[in-house]
């Protein structure tokens, strides 16, 4: 599936939800379904800086295509970190740098970009299209 | 007694709704709501008689001058200092908290020792490491005990010759201890020592004098007691102030000027470089009047009302812990329940309208302590009541329940 795919079935399973309630269970549930990071990954150098909550990411390539691990110590950032993986996971460098993220907005969770929360949403996204930029650098 | 229902008239924006639900503002130990009497006087004053101070001879400049150097005098007849030129506008506590940290810059040398206590906000802690580092002196810490008190015993052990300055906040931000301020300052000044008491927490709850107190700086911010944000004050004692050099250069601090030397202007003057803050001065005054005529007592008597029946709720909440048990404390409850991150449960308490602070609240020295990552706080002004802290609680069971 195309990120655009991915992004579409999201939005599709949002749209069944009539409420906040049920939006943000279902993203707490996302959260504890997270496939966690390796231990060893979680150092200081993969936290993701200006989030209230830790956030630690991993990114790793495989056949010209990146995988994203992550975990943080707050449940709904997990939620979060879990769509935007699902978004961004097993796709190419490129496709991630020239994703856009307006989805987001789509799935009623406009409130997490602004630049005030401290969940960090904005700096999630940014430090995944870093390890993008650097795979891409690597493929040339 | 305090007519809570009448007061809350005074306040628009608790009329209004968050995500769909009645506002229940409980995040007061970070900036106050504002009265519709202060919101007036802003009003006022940017449609009647909006002009720079002190220099003007037009009719709006003086009467813009009066009207700020008015709101010197009421705020030195709160804090009961004994001249109008000992209260020095400022941007805020921080602010206030530099400008002194500065001026000790030229006073102090290598082996002067600074104490400041482990219940510091970051404002009260970067400055006087930046000062410790431009002079050589080094700083002490009070520690402090599980309840969140200082301990003093500690206190009196760091005390010596070479300590020339403490720095304490009145009430702590974070847990809501009142410090015993008036021991510190007694204790201090047997050794000579400068006392500066950060009152950006204690100022919305308590009027303190500080004559009676003999503090040679107390620092606080208008928005935490109704005012606008961008404002505040230092208190000094005339014969420090007048020791400290000017922060900033500028306007309005400067007596006269040639490329040769520059005389600074006299107290407050010397510390009020550049266009001040008038409409915030001016409205900080105002802010005074508005809390003084509800009466400091009767905050303080509904207050610790509002923080024994916060308290008692939360306690019957499984698993929920309160940091800060101090027997002296304001109407700050911080708290965690079991493992749950305190930014999960601000963030739901959000959706359902409930504003309170999540995070380490800028002392991360306290939550290092406790070996948390932060906490949810909760803070009562005399505008909350008992009914809002019940909704609080269903709404912090129904988050709970979400999110465990």
């Amino acid at each position: 599936m195309t990120i655009e795919e991915v992004q579409n079935e999201i939005i599709d399973e949002f749209s069944m939800f009539e409420d906040w309630e049920e939006r943000y269970q279902y993203m707490i549930d996302l959260g504890k379904d997270l496939p966690l990071i390796e231990d060893k990954y979680k150092t200081e150098d993969n936290i993701i800086k200006g989030c209230q909550s830790k956030v630690w990411v991993h990114a790793n390539m495989q056949d010209d295509k990146v995988n994203f691990t992550a975990d943080s110590d707050a449940i709904i950032t997990k939620g979060i970190i879990a769509i935007l993986i699902r978004v961004f996971s097993n796709q190419h460098p490129k496709d991630i740098l020239e994703a856009n993220t307006d989805f987001i907005d789509q799935i009623g969770l406009k409130e997490h970009l602004s630049p005030t929360r401290a969940n960090g949403l904005v700096s999630m996204i940014k430090q995944l299209k870093l390890y993008a930029i650097a795979y891409q650098t690597q493929l040339g | 007694m305090l007519d809570v229902q009448n007061i809350r008239k005074d306040f628009p924006i608790l009329n209004r709704t968050v995500n769909g639900k009645p506002l229940i503002y409980f995040d007061n130990a970070a900036t106050s709501q504002t009265p519709q009497q202060v919101i007036d006087v802003i009003v006022d004053y940017y449609t009647n008689y909006n002009a720079n101070i002190h220099r003007g001879v037009h009719s709006l400049s003086q009467e813009a001058t009066d009207a700020y150097e008015q709101a010197r005098i009421k705020i030195q007849k709160h804090f009961n200092a004994k001249h109008p030129h000992e209260i020095i506008y400022t941007s805020g506590t921080t602010h206030s908290i530099n400008l002194v940290a500065n001026g000790f810059s030229s006073l102090l040398k290598k082996g002067d020792e600074i104490i400041v206590s482990a219940l510091e906000h970051h404002s009260n802690i970067v400055p006087w490491q930046m000062l410790c580092e431009r002079t050589g002196a080094s700083l002490k810490v009070i520690p402090m005990n599980e309840n969140g008190e200082l301990m003093l015993s500690a206190f009196d052990a760091l005390l010596n010759d070479n300590t020339k300055l403490v720095f304490v906040n009145h009430i702590s931000n974070a847990l809501g201890t009142i410090n015993p301020i008036e021991y510190i300052i007694d204790e201090a000044h047997k050794v000579n020592a400068a006392v500066l008491v950060d009152g950006a927490q204690s100022c919305p709850h308590i009027k303190p004098d500080v004559q009676a107190l003999d503090v040679d700086f107390y620092v606080c911010s208008a928005h935490k007691l109704c005012g606008p944000t961008g404002v505040g004050m230092l208190y000094g004692k005339e014969e420090w102030l007048n020791k400290l050099p000017p922060y900033q250069g500028g306007g309005e601090m400067i007596a006269e000027v040639s490329f040769e030397k520059t005389t600074y202007a006299a107290l407050p003057h010397k510390f009020e470089a550049g266009t001040p803050n008038i409409c915030g001065g001016i409205a900080f005054g105002a802010a005074i009047d508005y809390m003084n005529a509800i009466g400091f007592d009767n905050i303080a008597q509904y207050e610790h009302e509002l923080l024994e029946y916060g308290t008692e709720q939360l306690q019957k909440i499984d698993g929920l812990k309160i940091y800060g048990t101090a027997k002296e404390k304001t109407s700050v409850i911080s708290f965690n329940v079991g493992n749950i991150h305190p930014y999960d449960i601000g963030t739901i308490l959000d959706k359902m309208g409930i504003a309170v602070r999540t995070g380490h609240h800028c002392a991360q020295p306290i939550m290092d302590f406790y070996n948390i990552p932060g906490t949810v706080r909760a803070s009562f002004m005399f505008y909350n009541t008992k009914e809002e802290i019940d909704s609080f609680i269903s709404a912090l069971k129904k988050a709970i329940m979400m999110l465990s």
